[in-house]
Formats: structure tokens, sequence, C-alpha cells
């Protein structure tokens, strides 16, 4: 075990499976070279793995797609890196049209077996355009799976259990927790389920699911809430596509009361699919509405403070909330 | 003037062989917009008035370890690479068998992990990207396969056309770009596509070579590949071919081009069918006799009777299987 | 003269702490407004921080080369303006604002009041914002007309349960029924008015009711409760408790609605009881349970519906579900009620399983325990009607099932032999109650002839584990 930051963690996620296999390749605008990345997540890797496994791209996102994707078709396992969620939208057509369809369309004869990883989220005073979660762009979008961790923990585990997936993995990195989140991570090798929720904690009066940010409130939320004598089911949702069905339903009908928790936008967002999903099958274990909390339907979140904060979802926004369904 | 076909330094079987792929790439596509105006297909793209650029593009490849990203009217290099008739037949009815796709895709997207030919889209010139990173591949594991990838004068005004020259530019990759020139993209000519005199001129913008071939000038499109092949394989980077050649069919079988081409457009065409051109070269130049062709055709008249044949008797995709090979695991 | 602080700016993005690498001042220098005071470093970023006031540099506050968190105040200013001292941060020029938004409880009020906006709009308090300005002591007022809008999970327990939601207080806002509310009433207090209301503040309800959760309660005592009248001839009427009504509004729903068909099968079980009388004293002494030949049943049962899972399915509205679990419904009879608690996995289980789980849930239906998980989900039911004595039997089946399987009695009967002599045996009859809509003779047959083979299977050798 070793303290380490929710960067640290993906960062020896990465080099663990680098050194593994020779097959793993990362790639991306500056995350070659010296620098390793914006946010120094690469830093080292091209020094200790060489300038051919770990490169800089020109700055064209549609090529770090098209590139992973031939490199999975002849045998590599490519880490393609989008320097900012909001940048992958130009490869959006690699992602869905390539990426998601190479096995079904081929019926496994090629496949394409990569991870895009997309450092997201917003409170980093990021505006529009460095703030968003783009996973809703790519969900519902079978033969893609797209992934987040909550807690460096995770981060580690699963950074590696995508990059040995033989599915295309979108690896969603939330910016803010990159350097806010510390715990002691095994230095051994392991992974976490590519296609698990968990239950990061148990309680039998209100159920509350999210990922990223939000959730890590939700979690101080709920330690605010159980003084006040009700206890929270808090839920990471973890594998955002395809969603872990059986264990979200489970914990909505364990308490009948649900909110769902996202910095993305309140309309059509992963959690809109959440909600759908519990009302279909867990209904007559309601108690209560199934409640959604997330940003406005602004377009992405804007920069100036005021903004910023009206848009993103606070720990006191998360408890508020947690309360009123508890004592619905 | 076309090139001397002796120029080529080929031997008389291979320029025979060679003319057997240009009139089966002919016959089979004749027999799939047979197929389709019966109903028993519901599609067809084709590569009428390509074929002889393209059996020449074909042919200045290593079969057994060259890579091959082609685009929907490639069905004739697809052939000389090494996919059969009855392969073509599988995909376009749509069979279970069909290497292609499974009957997953449309006709015409084609594809064989047998033969290294890599699964495209039909969200064109998505396989320009997709072929840079096949062609990294060669440089990382210290190979010597070169990639071949393909798109229309129409679909090479997409933006990723340029990101992956750019970046094959840089990295130096073994890697052939074509872009196959048949003037129009669907009803669009040249003149509303693009402004430059030449695509090939986009090559050494891109620091690499580009050449404009004339596609049915078989010999003059042979020895332009044979040449940027051995240099990609030698590790001198990548090259764009720019392929004049004729479209002589519309578009597609959804498209009538007799709304935006003339009659005598149409009826000009014929002119400068690669085939027919390649057939008088063959018979001056004292290769072939018009009986022989006539035998050929016979033959290859059979050899697709049978394809169809058996490509018909094959099984469907079950409908149960709409599921399978999503995921990994499924 | 006032006092100024400057914090610890924001760096960059995800940068969440910093330090003080040098001082471009010392304490009482005099200053000019944008003067670098201090090189900050982040593991992002070396950047100087400029002062956003002129004055007297007062005090340095945090030590060198020690991480802070952005926004914690570094140094105190001195200014020269005739104001009064400040203490409240302000941003040094040319930094942003504070990583932690989370900081200004201002800025969250317009969102809560959205919020709020958004909450009142929602289906489910349209129904009470009248009532919004109660005070808390308000709201622990019984239930009334107003809160007769149930939840979909209220509804389904209570019907489960035979639950009238009149006699049950509301702990949730305004007086709302909540699922934990049903599910912890005591069902047993029905009909008996207030006597078993419960009068605990709305704070404490969660806790307290289930601390008077309790079991059903003997007859006798419940007896004296019950509203009882008598018929100008002289009959006896009591009016039926809740459980009874439930039974009766189950059997009614079953009896119509489901076309029954019949089928019964004998079965030679020597070897059962032989294996029983062998086994039963040293299982008693070791697992803590009566061996009884019911589990044998059960598992005969669930080994057949592996081959026929037409058996373990429902009818429901033109659809045939097939169950993926085989879930066993026991009936379990007590004094007063008829209990049909379900094996979950019965498949799961081996003879010994089944008996502990068996004698598990019997025990906790005579105590009116049962949960409701514990009577849900069951996919078929197997009745032991031989225990009180019965030969022969028409189950009426648990709705939604399709089929029930009644065990008769083990009667001794001579049988031949197949060297044409006779011998003692013993056999028992197998009923069978299939839901002709989904069932056929012919499935039901085949299904009851496996049975009957499982049982056949058995000698007094088999593993009971």
């Amino acid at each position: 075990m070793a303290m380490m930051t929710y960067l640290e963690a993906i960062h020896q996620g990465i080099e663990e499976e680098m050194a593994r296999d020779e097959n793993v390749v990362i790639f991306g605008e500056d995350v070659g070279g010296v620098k390793g990345g914006v946010f120094g997540v690469t830093k080292g890797l091209a020094e200790k793995f060489g300038d051919d496994r770990c490169f800089n791209t020109p700055l064209t996102e549609g090529l770090i797609g098209g590139l992973a994707v031939g490199l999975g078709t002849v045998g590599y396992r490519a880490i393609g890196e989008f320097q900012f969620a909001d940048y992958l939208l130009p490869a959006v057509n690699q992602l869905i049209s390539e990426a998601s369809r190479m096995r079904y369309r081929t019926q496994g004869d090629w496949t394409a077996p990569i991870t895009f990883r997309a450092p997201y989220g917003g409170g980093v005073r990021g505006g529009l355009y460095h703030s968003q979660s783009t996973e809703k762009v790519l969900f519902g979008q079978p033969g893609l799976r797209i992934v987040t961790p909550s807690s460096p923990r995770d981060a580690k585990g699963l950074i590696k259990a995508a990059i040995r997936c033989d599915d295309p993995v979108v690896f969603y990195e939330h910016k803010r927790l990159y350097r806010l989140l510390k715990e002691d991570v095994p230095e051994d090798d392991y992974i976490v389920p590519i296609d698990k929720a968990n239950v990061v904690r148990e309680g039998d009066d209100i159920t509350v699911i999210g990922y990223g940010m939000v959730l890590n409130h939700a979690l101080k939320a709920a330690e605010t809430l159980s003084k006040e004598g009700y206890e929270a089911e808090v839920v990471d949702v973890r594998s955002i596509y395809p969603l872990d069905k059986e264990t979200l339903v489970k914990a909505a009908k364990k308490t009948g009361k649900v909110l769902l928790v996202t910095e993305d936008n309140l309309e059509g967002s992963v959690m809109s699919e959440i909600s759908a999903i519990i009302a279909e099958e867990a209904l007559f274990d309601l108690d209560s509405p199934i409640r959604r909390l997330a940003g406005p339907d602004s377009p992405s979140m804007p920069y100036a403070l005021p903004l910023e904060r009206e848009f993103l979802v606070s720990e006191e926004k998360v408890l508020k909330a947690m309360r009123e369904l508890a004592e619905f | 003037m076309m090139k001397k076909l002796k120029e080529s330094g080929l031997s008389k079987e291979e320029i025979i062989q060679a003319y057997r792929h240009v009139l089966m790439g002919r016959r089979l596509d004749e027999r799939l917009w047979q197929l389709t105006r019966i109903g028993k297909t519901s599609f067809n793209i084709s590569g009428q008035g390509h074929e002889v650029g393209q059996v020449a593009m074909a042919m200045a490849f290593e079969h057994e370890k060259d890579y091959f990203l082609p685009y929907y009217r490639d069905m004739t290099p697809c052939l000389v690479w090494g996919m059969t008739p009855k392969d073509i037949m599988l995909g376009s009815l749509g069979k279970e068998d069909d290497p292609s796709s499974h009957g997953r895709q449309m006709p015409n997207h084609y594809g064989s992990k047998e033969h290294n030919i890599i699964s495209h889209s039909s969200t064109v010139s998505t396989q320009y990207t997709v072929a840079t990173g096949v062609a990294y591949g060669a440089q990382l594991a210290k190979k010597d396969y070169v990639t071949l990838t393909t798109t229309g004068e129409g679909s090479a005004n997409q933006g990723e056309v340029q990101e992956a020259m750019n970046f094959a530019g840089v990295k130096k990759l073994p890697l052939i770009f074509v872009i196959e020139n048949n003037g129009y993209a669907i009803s669009v000519g040249r003149d509303e596509q693009y402004a430059s005199e030449k695509l090939s001129d986009r090559g050494p913008a891109f620091g690499m070579t580009g050449i404009q071939v004339n596609g049915n000038d078989f010999v003059e499109s042979y020895l332009a590949f044979k040449k940027v092949v051995e240099d990609a394989r030698k590790g001198f980077g990548p090259a764009l071919i720019e392929m004049m050649v004729t479209r002589l069919t519309s578009h597609s079988a959804d498209d009538d081009h007799s709304v935006y081409r003339s009659k005598e457009d149409i009826e000009n065409l014929k002119k400068n069918d690669g085939l027919l051109l390649f057939e008088k070269q063959l018979i001056d130049e004292g290769y072939l006799t018009r009986e022989q062709m006539k035998e050929i055709d016979a033959e290859l008249k059979k050899e697709i009777n049978q394809a169809t044949d058996e490509a018909e008797a094959m099984p469907d995709p079950k409908a149960e299987d709409i599921l399978k090979a999503v995921y990994a695991d499924k | 003269m006032s006092t100024k602080i400057i914090e610890m700016p924001h760096l960059g993005e995800s940068v969440t702490e910093a330090s003080i690498a040098v001082w471009l001042v010392s304490e009482g220098d005099k200053i000019e407004k944008y003067d670098p005071i201090a090189e900050a470093v982040s593991d992002k970023v070396t950047t100087e921080i400029p002062s956003n006031y002129s004055g007297i540099v007062k005090e340095f506050l945090i030590e060198l080369d020690t991480d802070v968190e952005i926004g914690t105040p570094i140094v105190k200013i001195e200014t020269e303006d005739a104001g009064a001292d400040e203490v409240e941060s302000e941003q040094p020029v040319g930094a942003e604002a504070p990583s932690d938004p989370e900081k200004k409880e201002e800025m969250t009020e317009h969102i809560n009041e959205e919020i709020d906006k958004e909450a009142d709009k929602r289906p489910m308090e349209r129904e009470t914002t009248e009532t919004k300005q109660e005070s808390a002591a308000s709201r622990s007022v019984p239930s009334t007309d107003k809160n007769t809008r149930y939840s979909p999970a209220v509804v389904r327990i209570a019907q489960e349960r035979g639950i009238d939601l009149n006699q049950v207080e509301g702990s949730g806002k305004h007086g709302r029924i909540t699922r934990k509310d049903v599910q912890n009433f005591d069902v047993d207090s029905q009909g008996k008015q207030n006597t078993a209301r419960q009068t605990v503040s709305n704070g404490d309800l969660p806790k307290a009711s289930l601390a008077v959760q309790k079991g059903l309660k003997k007859k006798a005592e419940q007896a004296s409760a019950e509203p009882v009248s008598y018929t100008s001839s002289g009959d006896e009427v009591v009016q039926a408790d809740g459980i009874r009504k439930a039974i009766a509004k189950k059997m009614v729903q079953s009896a119509t609605e489901i076309p029954h068909a019949w089928l019964m099968v004998e079965a030679d079980v020597s070897n059962i009881v032989k294996l029983r009388n062998k086994t039963k004293e040293q299982f008693k002494k070791q697992e803590g349970v009566t061996l009884s030949y019911f589990p044998f049943f059960v598992k005969a049962v669930v080994q057949a519906l592996k081959k026929h899972p037409i058996m373990n399915a429902s009818w429901d509205n033109g659809n045939i579900v097939y169950h993926k679990d085989i879930n066993i419904s026991v009936a379990v009879a007590t004094d007063e009620h008829l209990f049909v608690p379900v094996i979950h996995n019965t498949d799961n289980y081996s003879i010994s399983g089944l008996s502990k789980e068996i004698s598990r849930l019997a025990t906790l239906a005579r105590d009116g325990k049962l949960s409701s998980q514990d009577i849900q989900g069951g996919t078929m039911t197997v009745n032991n009607t031989g225990s009180f004595g019965s030969v022969q039997s028409m189950g009426i089946i648990n709705h939604p099932q399709a089929a029930i399987l009644q065990v008769e009695s083990i009667t001794k009967r001579f049988v031949p032999t197949e060297d044409g002599g006779f011998k003692a045996a013993d056999i028992i009859n197998l009923c069978l109650s299939i839901d002709h809509r989904i069932i056929d003779g012919l499935q039901a047959g085949r299904f009851l002839k496996d049975v009957k083979e499982n049982l056949q299977r058995f000698t007094d050798e088999s593993d009971l584990y």
C-alpha cells in the first residue's frame, strides 16, 4: 500500500500495464517526451518505454481515434489520450462508427481493444470547453464501454482493466479528483471489474447513485445525514455504459427512495437512463418519485465564477436533496 | 499514348492474369447489378471503369503480408488480394459466412481477416486514419509490411484524410494513400469538390510524394505503385497516388446518373472504358486474341454462376444472433 | 489603517495545494500594489504572487516549503486607507478565485431557491404544498384524508400483508405513509381501532415502530379485541382479520381466474421410509431439526422442474413467464392461518439444507415473524397435506403460479412383486393441480412421472447432504 493521488494511481496503472505487455502503447497531444501530458499523467513513460510506445500526436483528435482503431486491428492495445473530454468530439465518428462497431460488423474477425482516456468534469474554472461531462455523447453505443473511477484505488484497478479489456473503453478521469483525492492504493497487480457498479456505503433510508466528484460529495453528505438519523446507501456507477442494472436496481429497491446525482446537465444525461431503468424494474418498491440532481440545462459550464458555481452540484446541494428525500 | 505492356516488366502470364482480374471485376459486378434488379440483393455500388487501375495498384503489393483498407468501389482489388467471387456473393446476399461482415453490413463493404483486408464503415474516409494505426504497427514491430488505403475524390475532402496524411508524413509511415478520382461525388462534379488542379498536389503538402496516374493505363499505374511501395517498404515513408478513372455506372443502385449527366456524356463514357482500352492494347501488342478473350469470358461466367449458386445456398444469419459479438464476452 | 489578507491563489486546473518557495519581500517592507511578494510552487507551476494592496508587510502566515490548500491566508498587509480592519479574504491581482466553489455560501442560495421551486413542481408534493408552512409539531398529527396518496411500494406491501392503510400512521413528510411504516406495521393490531396505534413523534418513528413490532398474538388475547356480533338465530359473526381477508382474496382470485385441472399418481417411497428411519435420530442430534419426509418430496419436485420448466411458470396477460429461479412455496399451517413462505433458489439445497430451511420458515410463520421477503417470489407450491392425514385432495393453485403439488399421507399397502408374489410397500399419493392455460395434461403427466421416478431413485444409502 502507498498513499497515492487519483492521478498517481492512473499513472501507476498505465505504467504497470506497459511493463506487463509490450503491445500497450500510449499517445495523444503532449503525452510523449518530457512533458508527459498537460496534467502529467504520462510523465516519465516515454523515458521508460521509449518514444515509439509513448508519443505525441499532432493536434488531430480524429487521427487519435483512427490510429487507435488501426493499432487495435493489428494486435496492439492502444491508449489514446484526448487532452480534455471536451476535445474528443472531433473523434466521435471514429469512436462510434469504427471502434464500437468493429467487432460487431465483423463478428469478431477484427477487434478494437482500445482505451481512450478523457479527463472530464468541472469546478476547475475551465469554462465551456474544459469542464464538460461528454459521456452522454457516447452513452448508449453498444460495443463501446464507458467507465469512470471515483477513488484512487478504483482508478488504478479500472485503468488496468480497461487496458486489458478486449472492447473499446472510454475511460473518463475527473480532473478535480486528480489531486484532491489521496488514499492507500495497493502497489501490486489488481483490477477492478470493468462492468460493475459498486455500493460504497450501505444504508436503508435513501439510495444515492452517482459517479465522480458528486459521488464524493454524496459520501460526505451521507455522514452528516447519519448524525441526523438517516442512513444513505451510496452507489458508484463506475460502469457508465453498459450500466450494471442488477446492482443499481437492487440498491434502488433496498430503500425505495432514489436520488440520482450528476454534474452533467439535468436532461438527457446518463441519469435519465438510470431513472428509466429503475422506473421499469423497481416501481413497486419505490416509495418516492425518483429524484435527479444535476446541473442546469445551459450549454456546458460557463467560466465566470458565479456562473460556474450556479452550474456545479455542490456538497451542500447534494446534502439538501438527500435530506429532503430522507424526510419524504 | 499508353505505355507498352512489356515496359511493366511483368511476364506474359502475369499480364494475362491481370486481364482475368479486370474482366472478373467487370463481370462479377454486372452479376451483382442483375441480382439487385431482380431483388435478390438490395444494393450495389460498383467500380466499373476503375478496374484496370485497381488491378495495377493491387498487383504492386505482397498480398501475404501487406494490409489493405479499401473503400466500397474496391471489389476488384480485393479479388486480386485473394477474396473469391463466392466471398463477394456471400456479402451481397447478406449470408452468415460473408467474410466481410457476416451479413451485418450493406453489400460492398469489403473485408477479410484471412487476406489482411480490414473492415470499413460507410462514413467515408475513416479508413484513412485507421490505416495510420495499421502502418504504425509495422514500425513498432519492425516489420516490413506496407499498408494500402483508398478513397474517392469526393471523400478525399474529409478532414480525417488530411489528418491521416499529416500524421503519416510526420512519422514516415509505410503507407500508400490512394484517391480513385472518377470525377463524381454521387452527383457533384469536380469543380464543386475542390479547387486545386490535382489532388496529388496534396502529397508534397504533407511531406510525401504525390503522383497522378491515368488509371486506364495499366503500365503507368503499375509502375507508379511499384515504385512507391518499394520506397515505403524500405522506410522512405508514405505516398499519395491520385488515380484518374471513369465511373461508368450511376453512383449506386439507388442513384440514376441520367438525372445529372447528359446523354452525350453517358454515351462518351464507353470511349473511356478502361476494360475496352486494355483489351485493344492486349490484342494490338499480341498478348491475346479476341477468341482467347471470349474463352476467358466463358470461363469466368461459369465461375460466377457457380459462385452465385453456392452462395445462395448458404445459410442466412439467425435472428437470435442479433446480439452476438457486441462485446468480447458475448 | 486596516489589515488585509492575501491568500494562496488558484494556480490552475486541478491544483489543490501549493507552497511558498521564496518570500520576495520581508516583514516590515513597504510595498506597492502589484509588487511580487512571493514565489509559489505547485506540482504543476511555479509562479510569482503579486500584492493586491499598497502598504506594509505585517506578517507571513505560513512557513516556507509547506504545502497549503488553495485559499489559505499567506500574508497580512497593513494598508494606509482609513477603513476598518478587513479580515475577510480578498484575491491578489491576477489570481483567480479559490478552487473550492463551495466556500461562499451566499452563492448557493439562488440554486437552493431554484431547487425548492423545482421540488414544489413535482407531482407527489403538489398534494401537500398548501400545508408546507406547517410546523414540525403539526406534521406528526396522525394521517388524515389529505395523505391518502400512496407510493407504489406502500400499496404493494399493504396488499401483500392485508393492511388497511387507514390504520397506519405516517412518519413521512406531512404524515405521508412511508414504505418503512407499512413494513413495520403490526398487522395484528388492525381492527383494534386506536388501541394499537403508535403515538410517537415524527422523528423517532422509524426506530420506535421497529421496537413495537410484534409477532402474532395468542388467539385468546386477540379475541377480546375482535368485534363480535350475533345474528337473530344466534350464529356468531366475527369480523375476519386482515390475514384471513388476504387469504380469502387470494383464494378467490386463484379459484376464479385459473382454470384448474387435476392429476394424481401413486409412488412407492419404501426406500425413503427406510432411509429416514435409519438416519432420523442421528440427524436430529447432529442438525438440531427433525428429519421429516417433506424435504424428499421438495427435492424430487425441484429435480423434475429442471427438466420441465413449463411447470415453473406464470400466466401473465397472454404471456407465459418462465421463471429463471426455482423458488418453492411451502404451505405452513398455524392454528389460525395458512402461510405459504418461499424457499428461495430451492435447487441450491440438499435434503439437510431443506430440512433446516423449512423448519426455519415454519418457526417464523408460527411466530408471525415472516418478512415480506420470505413470502415473495414463489414459483411453484408443494403442500404437505399428508401431515394432517389426507390421502387425496385437490389443491388450489397459489396465484400466479402454474402448479401446486399435494403430498399426501404415506400408507402401507401390499403390492405385487416381479416374481408374482406380494410385498408390503410404503405408498404415497401425489395430487397435482395445474393451470390449464399454461400446462396440458401430457406435460403434467410427464412431470409427475419424473417426480415419481426421482422419489423411487432414493435408496436407504442416499446422502442427505
